[in-house]
């Protein structure tokens, strides 16, 4: 699902195309010394039998390379490779890749689960792994019956010799299969004949999921394992100055108490007592250079920062004279704030760490960069460190962190525990624990014409780079523009001729990550919901201004059609009625290669409370593997975009963050969960994200909605009842 | 030491009573099922059964269940048989499937109190249990699946059923009205 938008679309489709054609794809890993090329130029070879596990009991055990945290990736990469393996799909089973540089993302070149590529990526790769797996299969039955290969078919796992009716089993073959020489180039099937991909199926682990044996990383246990909970600094970057351990180490079960550089680990028999150990410490903190960061303030600045221009990220026409000689212009300020990833299971990682070697089992999706970090840590070379990626639950991004910081803090604790550790974040630790979705301020102008079209759109962005010390900074960061602050603005479809985006990065003591749409969970809200300002200024309908300017986005337009006609918004101007106080809001965002559309319907109540009654999703996201999965990817991101349209903020004040648990940093309930309608486009295109591009458009239509039936417009995330209170109920 | 019922079966534990039940289960008696998400009542992914109501194991401690009967997911059926979970692989509820443990059994119980619960019922039942992966929309319309299940004559005789058993392409497409 979520996490680096490593490639803005551009580099995306630049890289993807090279995939087979020259370019060499460079990341730095932390931790080692040399840069590591991922020579994308070079197919890589074909390893099936490092994919697929047959047993002589038909069981087809197949190696996903990707982590599951929820997106359906443990279904839909067997379904890829099922689809020419054509094994009995009953016999399927799914495990974990260990980390290997056979197990690398085909674009990215290093083991990573993010930016809403899986299917992307392995569409080619999976398929051709059962392709290849199946001709050595059926060229194994072939040796045995001394017959042609080219006489043979297959059915559900077992080779079948048209001529003679000869049966062999995949599990029978397999042994002398592994022996034979892999092809380079199988060919694949004609999607037309396809039997799995396309069709909705159900989820391979979905049963684990129901009665509790799913193993999360929380999960793992190991002989002699001890728990360790650890004090933070309260503000980010402060260090231990002393500590008074007295009442810790009288709690039954706590075991050591040690210092790091991150803060004061307790160690203990259990969970519990290392948690009431570590709420009893005394620690004195030098607090460093943040203990003055306030949000409040920030908001402040980066509103005055946002006044002058950035560095340049996009320019076409003139488009200060073209504001200048508009016929009416309008100007709005967007902001958004702090965000935490808030996964329902709290990070953790077990490490089991010895002479000459280090295991480890977390829910990661960053496995070769926390397996470089791990491995500085403890000392030893990257090989002799092994990392178990359990399920995840949830991942958002957070557990992809650029530091590894939740693995490299269990490593320093494996350290000093001289036992198997496994470190625990409460949900205090995780609000409070940095690595957030930036806080952003968006500044526009627009300028329209006699007619009331735009003509001119300049966009000001100030906020945090998130790639800026990553892996990913050379490739994302250009003449100090990091594209992943300005995805969604500087790519803008919409058809204006004068565009200027420009960006401020200030640097700011708070850890940022990417965060489900990275930079696009800012730009859909700005840019869309001043679209609509820009609609309302000109006397245009919303929609209609969109058709108008996406005339040459034939996806883009296709998609909005279908979510407005589904929604009952005319092209004619004759809509379907609403129920009184209820309007209509909509939005529409290209991300991760996607294009979705969306409508809201909200009101508004005395109160000020918002309340969303109907969400209408169409997705054009190329070729459907599972369709199911769609719309589940939809549905899921569309909640948790409401959640932090109408809910969450991470706030600062004396560099303290003032959220601590789901009281304060609150998720949207079952009750206030909207009915969502999917609608996803046909396509032959290839497959591009689905984990991410449904969270962007949610808070610009619901905005969007709220001004249809209050006249009111959000500027703000979260939208808050405080603004709202009486404007709803004049129109209810 | 602390006696109880624990999924039908005696158990003793000998843990600090005021311990949280939750880290008793996962910990000592190594039921891994019931999840650890807020430690205050407040996301309900710890949710389990005592004496048949729901309550937040995460801020019970042991000694609240002395000499009564739990039941976690893990006592919930031994072969996926329960109509929740049945309706839940139906529908295919799960994505991290981290909270789901907790939010079947919330489910539970909403349905042995009204075995054909209104989307009223459900919101009344169901608000105490977070799902961040948004699966609420698939959560509600497996709670009224489990309702046809469990009322089914028919239905009830079905065997469990596992992903696997029905091929890719069988399954009939969702409503995609998601409510």
């Amino acid at each position: 699902m979520s996490a680096p938008a490593i490639l803005d679309r551009r580099t995306f489709l630049k890289t993807s195309a090279a995939a087979g054609g020259g370019l060499v794809v460079a990341f730095y890993i932390p931790g080692s010394a040399a840069a590591l090329s991922a020579q994308a130029s070079k197919p890589q070879p074909l390893l099936p039998f490092a994919y697929v596990k047959i047993a002589p009991d038909e069981t087809i055990t197949i190696v996903s390379n990707h982590s599951e945290m929820g997106q359906g990736v443990y279904t839909s990469l067997p379904m890829l490779l099922n689809e020419e393996l054509q094994a009995d799909w009953s016999k399927i089973r799914v495990e974990s890749a260990p980390v290997d540089a056979m197990y690398n993302h085909p674009i990215f070149g290093i083991q990573i689960t993010g930016g809403s590529t899986t299917t992307a990526a392995e569409w080619d790769h999976y398929r051709q792994l059962g392709a290849a797996a199946r001709f050595v299969l059926v060229t194994a039955a072939a040796q045995q019956w001394k017959a042609d290969a080219n006489t043979c078919r297959v059915e559900k796992g077992v080779v079948i010799h048209t001529p003679t009716s000869k049966k062999a089993t995949y599990g029978s073959l397999a042994a002398v299969a592994a022996t034979l020489l892999v092809p380079a180039d199988v060919p694949l099937k004609d999607p037309k004949t396809f039997t799995l991909i396309g069709k909705p199926t159900r989820r391979l682990d979905t049963p684990s999921k129901t009665n509790g044996t799913a193993q999360f990383g929380l999960d793992v246990t190991l002989p002699g394992m001890l728990t360790a909970v650890i004090a933070r600094s309260p503000v980010f970057g402060g260090k231990v100055v002393s500590f008074d351990a007295t009442e810790a180490r009288q709690v039954p079960g706590v075991k050591a108490v040690v210092q790091f550089p991150t803060g004061v680990a307790v160690i203990a028999s259990r969970f519990w007592p290392a948690k009431l150990g570590r709420d009893k410490l005394k620690i004195k903190w030098d607090e460093g250079d943040n203990a003055n960061l306030s949000t409040t303030r920030m908001l402040a600045d980066f509103s005055t920062q946002s006044a002058s221009p950035g560095s340049l990220a996009k320019k076409t026409g003139d488009p200060q004279s073209a504001l200048a000689s508009a016929a009416k212009k309008i100007t709005a300020e967007y902001d958004v704030p702090y965000l935490a990833h808030a996964m329902m299971e709290p990070l953790n990682c077990v490490v089991d760490l010895r002479a000459g070697s280090c295991e480890i089992w977390t829910g990661t999706q960053f496995e070769t960069v926390d397996r470089a970090n791990a491995a500085k840590t403890a000392g030893l070379p990257p090989e002799k460190v092994q990392i178990h990626t359990t399920l995840l639950g949830g991942g958002f991004g957070r557990r992809a962190n650029p530091s590894s910081d939740f693995v490299i803090e269990a490593v320093q604790v494996a350290k000093v525990a001289k036992a198997p550790v496994k470190v625990v974040w409460t949900r205090e630790d995780d609000i409070r624990g940095g690595w957030y979705r930036p806080m952003w301020h968006d500044r526009f102008a627009a300028g329209l014409d006699a007619n009331g079209n735009p003509v001119a759109w300049t966009h000001t962005i100030v906020g945090q780079s998130i790639m800026a010390g990553t892996p990913f900074e050379s490739l994302m960061i250009k003449d100090g523009v990091d594209s992943a602050s300005v995805e969604g603005a500087s790519d803008l479809l919409y058809g204006i001729p004068n565009l200027q985006v420009d960006l401020h990065s200030p640097k700011i003591g708070v850890p940022v990550q990417w965060w489900r749409s990275v930079g696009h969970s800012h730009t859909g809200f700005s840019v869309e919901a001043f679209f609509d300002e820009v609609a309302h200024a000109g006397g245009k309908d919303p929609y209609q201004l969109r058709r108008t300017l996406l005339a040459k986005q034939p996806r883009m337009l296709a998609v909005l059609d279908l979510a407005a006609e589904k929604a009952g918004w005319s092209k004619s101007g004759a809509s379907k009625p609403l129920p009184k106080g209820v309007g209509r809001g909509i939005a529409t965002h290209f991300s991760f290669d996607s294009y979705v559309a969306q409508v809201i319907e909200a009101s508004v109540e005395k109160d000020g409370n918002v309340r969303v009654h109907r969400v209408v999703c169409a997705v054009d996201c190329g070729r459907v593997v599972n369709p199911d999965t769609v719309k589940a990817q939809m549905e899921g991101g569309i909640i948790f975009a409401l959640t932090a349209a109408l809910k969450t903020e991470i706030t600062l004040e004396n560099g303290r963050v003032q959220q601590s648990n789901f009281h304060d940093y609150p998720m949207l309930r079952i009750y206030e969960a909207p009915a969502i309608e999917v609608y996803i486009v046909p396509s032959e295109e290839k497959p591009t994200g689905v984990g991410e591009p449904s969270v962007p458009p949610v808070a610009p239509a619901l905005s969007n909605a709220i001004f249809a039936v209050t006249g009111k417009r959000v500027r703000r995330l979260p939208i808050r009842s405080s603004d709202l209170v009486g404007k709803g109920a004049a129109n209810s | 030491m602390t006696s109880f019922v624990l999924n039908g079966k005696p158990v003793q534990v000998d843990v600090d009573p005021s311990t949280p039940l939750l880290w008793v289960l996962r910990e000592s008696l190594n039921l891994t099922g019931t999840k650890y998400g807020c430690g205050m009542a407040l996301c309900g992914a710890c949710t389990v059964h005592l004496d048949g109501e729901a309550i937040r194991s995460c801020v019970a401690p042991l000694s609240r269940v002395a000499g009564k009967h739990v039941k976690t997911i893990e006592g919930l059926s031994d072969n996926l048989s329960h109509p929740l979970q049945r309706a839940w692989i139906e529908i295919d509820v799960p994505q991290c499937g981290y909270c789901q443990s907790g939010q079947i059994m919330s489910a539970a119980v909403l349905l042995a109190k009204i075995s054909k619960p209104t989307d009223k019922d459900i919101d009344e039942a169901m608000s105490g249990n977070i799902c961040r992966c948004g699966t609420y929309p698939r959560i509600r319309r497996a709670i009224h699946r489990a309702a046809e299940l469990a009322t089914s004559k028919a239905a009830a005789r079905e065997p469990a059923i596992t992903a696997n058993e029905i091929s890719a392409g069988e399954l009939a497409a969702g409503a995609e009205v998601s409510r």
